[in-house]
Order: C-alpha cells, then structure tokens, then sequence
C-alpha cells in the first residue's frame, strides 16, 4: 500500500510539471469576471447566479481534466515504456494502478479546493459577506469531487487496454450516459415491452449515476443538503471505484507490455 | 527575400490587411442576418425538456442565461415599443424547466404574461399555467398563491378562483395575514376599487425588479385616474342638467364654469369625454400603454 | 547460495497475429537454461532471435505460453524477489520531467530505505556512472547515452544479487562501452551475477564465463566462448616483411600483402616455418593463432537461420 503511495506522489509531481494546474488562472480570471459582471447582466439573481457560474465550471474543468488526464495513465506508460524499469521494481501491478488513481485524484482534489476557495471569493464580493446557507456550496463542491473519482476510475480502466482516443470517447459516453441514468430508468417503466423495460432498468442500475451528485441547484438557491445523502453519495463513489479498478486490475495483470 | 523580411511583411501587413477584410465582411454578413430575422424570435428550442435533457448537469446554468435572455427580450421590446410578446412564453417556460426554484421567473410571468398588449404578452391563461407550475415545484412559496389571485382577480375576472387562491395561500404560517382578509373581501365583493390599490401597492413593495415596479406604479396611477373619471362623471350630470344636453368636450365643463381648469391625470395628459359621454383618460397617455408623443399643450 | 541464480525450462511464448488474431508466431521455443550465481552469462543472437523477450520473461512484463522460470530459487511471478534483481531495459526511456537524481530516488523508495540512506545511495550510483553534474538536469534533456548510463544506475541502486541488462552497451561511444564493462566486471568481483545480451560478440568474449547462443526463438548453444566455437585450431598465422629475394619454397606460399606477406602454417610446422624465414632474413611482425571466433560460428548460424529470423523478427517486438 506504501508503494501506491510513492507512486501516487510521483503521478501528482508530473501533472503539476505538466503545468496542469495552471487552468486554475484561467479559473480566477472568470471569477472575477462573473463577480464585477454579474449586477449587471443578470439582475435579481445575482447570488444564483455566481454559484451556478462557478460550480458548473468547476465540474466541467474537472471533468475535462479527469478524462483527458485519466486516459493517459496506464496507455502513456506502455507506450513510453517507462514502465518497464518500474515494474522491475518490488511493486506490484495492483499498487500501480492504485497509485495512479490516488495521484490523480489528489491532483484534481487539489485543483478542486483551490477554486472552491476562488468561487467563495467571487460570492464574498458579490454577497458582501458568506453566511452559514453558503455552506451548500461546499457540500455540492464535494459532491464534484466524488464524480471526478469515478470519472479518473472509469478513464483509469479503459487506459489500461485501449489507445488514449478510444479510451476518451468510451469515458465521455459513459459520463453522458451516467448522467442521464435516471431518464433510461424511467423508460424501463413506460415502454409497453416488458424485456426492454427490464433491460433499461437493469442498465440504467449498473451505469455510474452522476446525476446524484448533482445539487448545483439546490446549492444555487442555499438549500441544505440532507446528511444522509452525503454519506450515500460517499459509499456510492467509493464502491463505484472500487469496481471499476477491480476491473482494471483484472485487465492489466494478465497484460503482455510491448 | 530573407526570413526577417518574410516576418514583417506578414506582421505588419498581411495580418493586419486580413483582419480589415474580415471586419468589413462581419459587417456585412451581420446586416444579411438582420435582414434574414426582422421580428423572428430565435428560440429555436421551445422545448425546456429537451433542453434540459441537452444541458446534461448544467441546467441550472443554463436556467440563469435563459431568465437573463427573458428579461432582456422583454425590456428590449419594451424600450422599442413593440407590441408583440409572442416568444416570453416558451422563454419563461423553459427557464423554469432548467431550474424549478427559479422564483423571479415565475413572478415576472405572473405580471407580463398576464398583462394586455402593449405592456405584456396578454394571455393570462398561459400566466396561470405558469404559477401552478411555481406552486407544484414550490409548495412552501405562499407568493404565488397571491400572484395566482391577483390574476384570476385583475385580468380574468374570476372572482371565485380569485379569492379561493387567496384563501389557500393565506394556509401557509408564513403568509401575511390580510391574505384570508383579501380573501373575504374578494367573495363578498368581487372587483372594487380598493381591492384593486392593495393588490397593486402589494406588488410594488414587494419586488425589486424594476420593471415589475413600473408597472404596478403605472396601473396605480391609472386606478386614481379612474376614480378622477368617475368624479368628473358627476360634473358632466351636473352639465347636463344645467344645459340640458350633452357635452361634447370638456373644455365646455370649463367654460360653463363647473370645472376650474381642464383636469390632466397623474402623467399630465387631459381627461377627455368619450363617444359615450363618458370622462376617459386620453387615448395617447401612457398610462394605458407605450407614450404615444408629449402631452399637449394646456 | 546453492542452485542456480537463474532458472529457465521449457519457456515458450507464442504471440497471436493476423487479422483475426489466427496467425501463431513463436518467438520462443521451449528455452531451459540455468544461470550460476556469481557468473556473467551473455546471451547472445541476431535482432529477433528472442533475447529480449526472454528476458522480459523473466521480469515479468510478458507471460510464457509454457514453461517456467525461477531467479534465486523463486519463481518469476514473485514481486518480492525484485528487490534482489536489477534490469536494465533494451532503449530505457524514462520520466522525462525527473531529473537523474528525483529518477533514482523515487526508485529507490520503492526498496524501503531511509531518506539518508536513499541520498547517500543516489549520489553514490550518479558518481559511478560519471552523471554527478548532470544530476539536477531533468531527463529530457539527456542524449541516449547519458539515459543509458542513468539506466545502469538505476539497476544497480539496490546492490542487487542478479542484474540482468538487455543491450547494455548500445547507443554507448567507446568511453561510455568501457564503463559499462568496467561496471560489470565490478559486478563480478563483488559476486553478483550478471546476465546481459548482446549482439556485440567481442564485448561477450571479453566479459562472459559462459554464453547461450539463441537464434529464431531456440536455444542453439551454451557453454564457455571456448566451449562454444571450439577449441579447433587452424595453425598459426605468420606475418612477416621481406626485402631481398625470395626465401623459397615458404615465401612462395605467402599471400602479400602491400609490402607484407601472410602465411599460414600447421602449429607443429611452425618452428620449421620461422626458421626458414629467418634464413631468409625476413623481418617477422607478428604470430598469432588462427581460430574459428565466435563470430564466425555466428554468422554460420545466421545463415541457415536467415529465413526463419525475418519472421520471428516480427513477432518479437
């Protein structure tokens, strides 16, 4: 377990040198930018407004980063073939994987934090002061990050045997597809077909909901979010992850490296 | 032709040459396209439940750039006088599919949807859709239950429905107690004047949306108007029974002595007596609608 | 220690290839080997033979068709055992935004030490290799033999029992070919032992106690280079200058060559043959034994193996 951890350590150290937090400039920048602007163009709102501003970039940088980052992680090292020196070392495939995944992770955790903290900024200048409701926020802020798990999760599983443009494409269908779990449940009901409602429903259980971890509303408008689902939503992501690195881990054992 | 010059030649020029075109083509291509939508409102997709399908976990972004485009569609036909609101709508529509808990979408609907052309889109029919949708997806709001009222009461003249709605609302703890008082009042009399200042002076001091005020303070004005009307309606019984006919103008009012001056509503503009021999306000104050031209001279 | 350091029997590995994955190729037949501790064995053949994918074998990053393979008496699947051996992969390329010193520190985290003893160990590797300066530059910026000789540290970071290199002295300039070979020598006066292939067949009759000669995926021969090429003596060769007139019968034999002449004699003949040369006062430059090198048991394997190499070439990488 030590040994995912220097790898984890490591899989940070090269997104940071990869200048990949670099998209947190870019992140202020719009911040700033929504709080001066938006008295003016979204009037009486302004408070949604800036929450629903920022949480949803925040979930579609990170997103944008899990995939894209995610894809690479095993693929890139075959094909460099760094990781043959690696493997030769006293670790074992499965603490690989698991450090690349912890690595990941910690990366747009971090990511995530820091503009978590910019967006309580941007509602700062535009509020005047944060109140206790904001906490919201912060718990829809968490819920992202517990998508983002599953999504480096699933990035990391197709990583491990398939090139990095089939990989991106097979995580961003099963990211829409997840988001949209609820709506192929509920044709599993209306369908007159009885096996293709089953199979709507047995589908639309196995994909990853994302659509749980979705409360920007709720956050917009200062609604609390109940505890029990933030302690679901937790066990959910963590179960979700597990399965999908079981399965990679089952994958990438067995695998011949070039 | 060595490289630096190379470099030059395309800095200084061939960029810069290149961008003029491109500006000047926009312009054009810009006028083409206003040519290609006159008055056509580009909501392209009226459905908010496609959209919100489309939108995937941003609809609630998504929710706030339609109510932004909702307010400025309104205010920029508002400003240009035009009177047709065909497309607020399906823009509210879909703004309170992307985000349920938008409230000043539905309060904004409760008034313009409801109004009668110029100011508002008329169809107060859409305007009660509009509400019952903000009540099943905000049953805690007891506002609209008063904008439910104040519509059934105002534009529909559904006395009943009216006071029932006021009833309902004034159920929730939170709601201000001259609700059920509103409520009685409505059953036992229906439209009356006073009803009408409270529901009025209500919506103004509870909004912040500008617009939302302006007009609450423009029908304000017109109800005092009316009550001016009906005064002057007795002077002009008063008339007829001293000249034994009708008059035709006011301005016979002032000469015959009854009246001072000719009386102007709260924007200045004259009362005027109508084909029916009725006092009226004037067919160009704004007070019924878009300002027309300055009142004229006294 | 007893048994050998490295043991392989029956190892095969056949790839799938073709369309539909129908086509069979096998890149390795049914290889048993052993290799003693404190030996340096090279394993020698032509690009394609099988090399490399045995030695990936044996470091687990590919998984036999058949067969098995135990390194210190354990079998190869152990993970454990790797902190015992050092590998050195064919062209290494590593993480190019580390420099040489963060490469060999995060390896060596992976063996458990302190973070003392892992400064000391990683200075003390960037010294061996002559890249102490170039220690703080990151890897990408290092020409292939800097990352070559970046790989050797790495290997040997551990002081591990068995080192096992794969084309260790490619993309090496002379110098950089004489450290390694200083650093294997090294490698075996402290004990350890040493399993590297080549295709460089003069580095291996200088370095190896033994060598296996693996060609198209088999096993063609092991044994010392001795062993292997035989100890068939062809004579001795002469090579002498001459000025005056002929010496007879010997110089007629001669070849010659500019201003010099070669001959070959039968070693009993050789005395007879010097004495004659010096009567004819010929000036003799050099005597040296003529035997089949290793390179001529070589290419004679290459040669009835050319068809089947190309083939196997494909399947290998």
């Amino acid at each position: 377990m030590k040994r995912a951890g220097i790898v984890a350590w490591n899989t940070f150290r090269e997104a940071v040198r990869d200048r990949v937090l670099y998209n947190l400039v870019f992140f202020a920048l719009l911040m700033i930018a929504a709080a001066l602007l938006v008295g003016q163009i979204s009037i009486g709102i302004e408070e949604i407004v800036i929450v629903t501003l920022g949480l949803s970039a925040i979930s579609l940088i990170g997103i944008l980063m899990a995939v894209f980052i995610g894809v690479g992680l095993v693929s890139k090292e075959m094909e460099k073939r760094t990781l043959y020196a690696l493997l030769a070392k006293p670790v074992r495939r499965w603490e690989f994987l698991l450090g690349k995944f912890a690595g990941l992770f910690l990366t747009l955790a971090v990511n995530t934090a820091a503009m978590a903290a910019g967006l309580a900024g941007a509602m700062w200048l535009v509020q005047g002061s944060l109140k206790a409701e904001d906490a919201a926020v912060l718990v829809a802020v968490y819920f992202i990050l517990l998508k983002l798990a599953i999504v480096v999760s699933l990035a990391l599983l197709f990583s491990c045997f398939t090139t990095p443009l089939l990989s991106t494409l097979f995580t961003a269908g099963l990211y829409v597809a997840g988001v949209f779990a609820p709506e192929i449940r509920a044709i599993g009901k209306v369908t007159g077909n009885a096996a293709l409602d089953a199979v709507a429903m047995v589908f639309s259980y196995l994909l990853p909901n994302f659509d749980n971890f979705n409360v920007i509303a709720a956050a917009a408008h200062r609604r609390a979010i109940p505890g029990m689902l933030v302690a679901q939503n937790t066990l959910y992501a963590a179960v979700y992850c597990a399965i999908a690195l079981a399965g990679a881990t089952m994958i990438f054992s067995r695998r011949n490296l070039k | 032709m060595n490289s630096r010059k190379t470099m030059a030649l395309l800095l200084l020029a061939v960029i810069p040459a290149g961008f003029a075109a491109v500006w000047c083509m926009q312009r054009g291509i810009d006028g083409q396209l206003a040519e290609m939508h006159q008055e056509q409102d580009e909501l392209v997709l009226r459905s908010g439940k496609t959209l919100r399908l489309l939108s995937l976990e941003y609809g609630a972004f998504l929710a706030d750039v339609y109510w932004t485009r909702t307010v400025q569609y309104y205010g920029d036909r508002h400003a240009r006088k035009v009177a047709n609101l065909d497309t607020l709508g399906p823009l509210l529509d879909v703004t309170t599919t992307l985000d349920p808990q938008l409230l000043p979408a539905y309060r904004f609907g409760a008034i313009f949807l409801a109004e009668k052309a110029p100011q508002g889109a008329g169809r107060p029919d859409l305007a009660v859709e509009l509400i019952q949708k903000g009540i099943r997806n905000n049953p805690d709001f007891w506002r609209f239950y008063y904008d439910l009222g104040f519509i059934y009461y105002w534009e529909l003249k559904d006395y009943k429905k009216a006071s029932e709605a006021f009833l309902e609302g004034s159920k929730n703890p939170k709601a201000l107690i001259w609700m059920k008082v509103l409520a009685a009042k409505i059953a036992a009399e229906g439209r009356s004047r006073e009803t009408s200042r409270i529901l009025w002076r209500e919506i103004y001091e509870s909004t912040q949306d500008k617009l939302i005020r302006e007009n609450a303070l423009r029908n304000l004005k017109l109800l005092r108007a009316e009550e001016d009307c009906d005064y002057l309606d007795t002077l002009v019984g008063r008339y007829e029974k001293s000249a034994h006919r009708r008059p035709e103008r006011i301005e016979e009012l002032v000469s015959a002595g009854i009246l001072p001056g000719v009386p102007v509503d709260p924007e200045g503009f004259p009362y005027v007596i109508g084909a029916d021999g009725k006092t009226h306000v004037h067919p160009k104050s704004p007070l019924l609608g878009y300002p027309k031209g300055p009142p004229p001279p006294r | 220690m007893s048994g050998p350091a490295i043991e392989i029997e029956g190892l095969t590995k056949d790839y799938t290839t073709g369309f539909w994955l129908a086509k069979k190729k096998r890149s390795l037949d049914n290889l048993t080997m052993q290799v003693e501790p404190g030996e340096v064995f090279g394993f020698l053949g032509p690009n394609g033979a099988g090399k490399t994918t045995t030695i990936k074998l044996l470091m687990g990053l590919i998984f036999p068709s058949a067969g098995t393979a135990r390194i210190l008496g354990r079998p190869v699947s152990d993970v454990g055992m790797h902190n015992e051996i050092g590998y050195l992969p064919e062209q290494p390329y590593f993480y190019d935004y580390l420099t040489a010193r963060e490469l060999l520190d995060y390896f060596a985290r992976f063996h458990g030490y302190g973070a003392a003893e892992r400064r000391e160990r990683v200075e003390r590797m960037l010294k061996k290799v002559g890249l102490e300066t170039a220690g703080k530059i990151q890897l990408r910026k290092y020409s292939k033999g800097m990352l070559q000789r970046v790989g050797v540290a790495q290997a040997v970071l551990h002081d591990p029992q068995v080192v096992i290199l794969d084309e260790p002295m490619s993309g090496l300039d002379p110098l950089g070919r004489r450290e390694v070979r200083d650093i294997i020598l090294e490698l075996k006066k402290a004990g350890r032992t040493v399993l590297f292939s080549t295709h460089i067949l003069s580095d291996a009759e200088m370095l190896c106690d033994r060598v296996g000669v693996i060609a198209g995926g088999k096993l063609r021969g092991v044994g010392s280079p001795e062993e292997i090429v035989g100890v068939q003596s062809h004579g001795m060769e002469i090579l002498f200058e001459l000025s005056g007139a002929g010496a007879g019968g010997i110089v007629e034999k001669a070849v010659r060559i500019g201003g010099r002449y070669r001959i070959a004699v039968e070693e009993g003949e050789l005395y007879g043959a010097m004495e004659q040369l010096r009567a004819a006062g010929a000036k003799v430059l050099s005597v040296t034994r003529v035997r089949q090198t290793l390179e001529d048991y070589f290419l004679g394997l290459m040669g009835a193996e050319q068809a089947r190499a190309s083939a196997v070439e494909v399947g290998e990488k």
